[in-house]
């Protein structure tokens, strides 16, 4: 029972890190949203792991919050996608560059 | 007999992330991260946190999951129809930087987790799991006593997020 923190600990750096991978290397917009809710997931597997005994649940009630956080980033997002898909015709990042110089 | 099962979940969820990162297709991408939050879910509940558990269900599973499927359908670019097949493909970019990044980052992660012996403290602070009830009443008592100004303040969040999103997707100008 003494190293189950190292699992969930592991675990959590792993999908961090597809999370980051995944913000770099896609060129969809829903993907890389895929990738940002990745590393939320991630960040709430650390906060439940180190908050396992605690017996207010510190770690559990700011989970709860951080999944609250990230359904408002997912709905704003996805809404500014439709949006920029009605504008561009497109939803690969690297063809929405008009602002560039 | 627990460690097995947990170690079986990791492995779930680990290699369906990796999947998430590998496949092309977004749909089979959408597909493949249901199985990671089924999976973080299931982790969530051996820690000891089943209703958080029953929530990354019901929200990510029946919420964000089914409203990035939307997504995805409604940013059709018609796909590519050869073949007979209608496949919604991405593209990649930058592959060796991404996996540089992330590979360094991974490393100073388990590098940190090597050094720092978080399981002392972990053990100096709240020992071996004493109580294996359920977490719902605590989780109720705690809403209403101690994070009652967090909870309204991401009530009235949520509110605003929405009332924007759906300002922001309607179509009169």
């Amino acid at each position: 029972m003494n190293n189950l923190l190292s699992y969930y600990l592991l675990v959590g750096a792993f999908l961090f890190s597809i999370g980051i991978a995944m913000v770099i290397v896609k060129r969809n917009v829903i993907m890389v949203l895929m990738g940002i809710e990745l590393m939320m997931n991630a960040v709430n597997i650390n906060l439940v792991a180190f908050g396992r005994n605690d017996p207010n649940i510190q770690g559990q009630m700011f989970a709860l919050f951080v999944i609250v956080v990230a359904v408002c980033e997912a709905v704003i997002a996805l809404a500014l996608v439709l949006k920029v898909f009605e504008h561009f015709k497109t939803i690969n990042l690297d063809k929405i560059n008009e602002l560039k110089g | 007999m627990l460690n097995i099962i947990l170690i079986a979940f990791c492995i779930l969820t680990v290699g369906s992330a990796l999947w998430v990162l590998w496949t092309k297709n977004v749909l089979h991408a959408a597909f493949a991260l249901l199985l990671t939050f089924l999976g973080v879910a299931a982790l969530y509940v051996m820690a000891g946190a089943d209703f958080l558990g029953i929530t990354q269900i019901l929200v990510y599973v029946g919420g964000i999951l089914v409203l990035l499927i939307f997504g995805i359908m409604l940013t059709n670019q018609a796909g590519n129809k050869e073949g007979g097949k209608n496949m919604i493909l991405t593209e990649n970019l930058n592959r060796f930087w991404g996996i540089l990044i992330a590979g360094g980052f991974f490393g100073l992660l388990f590098y940190t987790f090597t050094q720092a012996g978080f399981q002392e403290v972990e053990q100096q602070h709240f020992g071996e799991i004493s109580n294996h009830s359920s977490t719902i009443q605590i989780t109720g008592i705690q809403l209403m006593t101690d994070y009652v100004l967090p909870f309204e303040i991401v009530g009235v969040l949520l509110m605003i997020a929405l009332v924007g999103a759906s300002f922001l997707a309607s179509k009169n100008e």
